[in-house]
């Protein structure tokens, strides 16, 4: 897991990476919440590109850290998930609660 | 039905598992051809199926899963996930989006039945509190969203 903050903009970025699961998500969560309240930032993209698998735990990460960041009055990006994933945001009515982007690859590789 | 093909196993309820709970389905999948969609679906079925067993089934107490995983007749895969665990009280209660028995801090979306429910073509649930419950469902293979997909095999 890569995290970024830019003080300029407030953004948090974080990059996830590997199996998102019941298993790993616990592992995950405390890393993110560590992130949000040492930055308090205005903006936190969860960025998708690196992982490879995604169940629902997945969704409960994504929901959990929303509860979190709202009433700071931040907002939620959820950045380049695969088709995959996609579908599982689809299905939990994820755009509801965040804006979900693809970002060009060039952009994330460099 | 005629089974093609069959594979069993049974391991402690511990969420290390479930990861290798996936690359079983993975193996077993193989040799009947799937799309890349059907891959992706089912090892989040299998993923969705094994957790409600360790982090409900068991609330992470001792115990064990077991899965069976079938081959049939027209790419049809059937996928079977038992647990001793406490069982479910109200099944239909249960089966609600959203709906979880975990408490707030773990973050539990509660969709795990839903995503079984959307990416199986048969799902059924037996269930009996204190004794455990028993998950089956099939689905025939070659589902894809990309039209593209099925085409570049050539």
């Amino acid at each position: 897991m890569q995290i970024h903050y830019n003080p300029e903009t407030s953004v948090l970025h974080i990059r996830l990476d590997g199996e998102i699961d019941h298993h790993s998500s616990s592992f995950m969560r405390s890393e993110i919440d560590d992130a949000i309240y040492a930055y308090m930032p205005e903006m936190l993209v969860l960025d998708f590109q690196d992982v490879s698998f995604m169940d629902s735990s997945g969704i409960g990460l994504i929901m959990g850290r929303y509860k979190i960041i709202s009433p700071l009055g931040s907002d939620l990006i959820i950045a380049n998930p695969s088709p995959h994933i996609g579908r599982i945001l689809k299905l939990a009515g994820m755009e509801r609660l965040a804006k979900i982007q693809n970002f060009s690859q060039k952009e994330n590789q460099s | 039905m005629k089974i093609l093909n069959e594979f069993k196993c049974t391991f402690p309820a511990v969420s290390e598992n479930e990861a290798i709970a996936r690359a079983c389905l993975s193996a077993f999948l193989i040799q009947a051809d799937p799309t890349i969609q059907d891959i992706a679906d089912l090892r989040t079925v299998i993923s969705e199926a094994v957790t409600n067993s360790i982090a409900h089934g068991y609330r992470n107490s001792e115990g064990e899963v077991s899965i069976c995983l079938r081959l049939l007749p027209e790419k049809t895969v059937y996928i079977r996930v038992a647990d001793k665990g406490c069982g479910i009280e109200d099944i239909e209660k249960a089966m609600q989006p959203l709906y979880t028995t975990a408490p707030e801090q773990e973050d539990h979306a509660g969709l795990g039945f839903a995503i079984m429910t959307e990416f199986m073509d048969t799902f059924h649930i037996r269930s009996s509190p204190e004794h455990g419950t028993v998950v089956t469902m099939r689905r025939k293979l070659g589902r894809t969203d990309n039209p593209q997909e099925e085409s570049s095999d050539e």
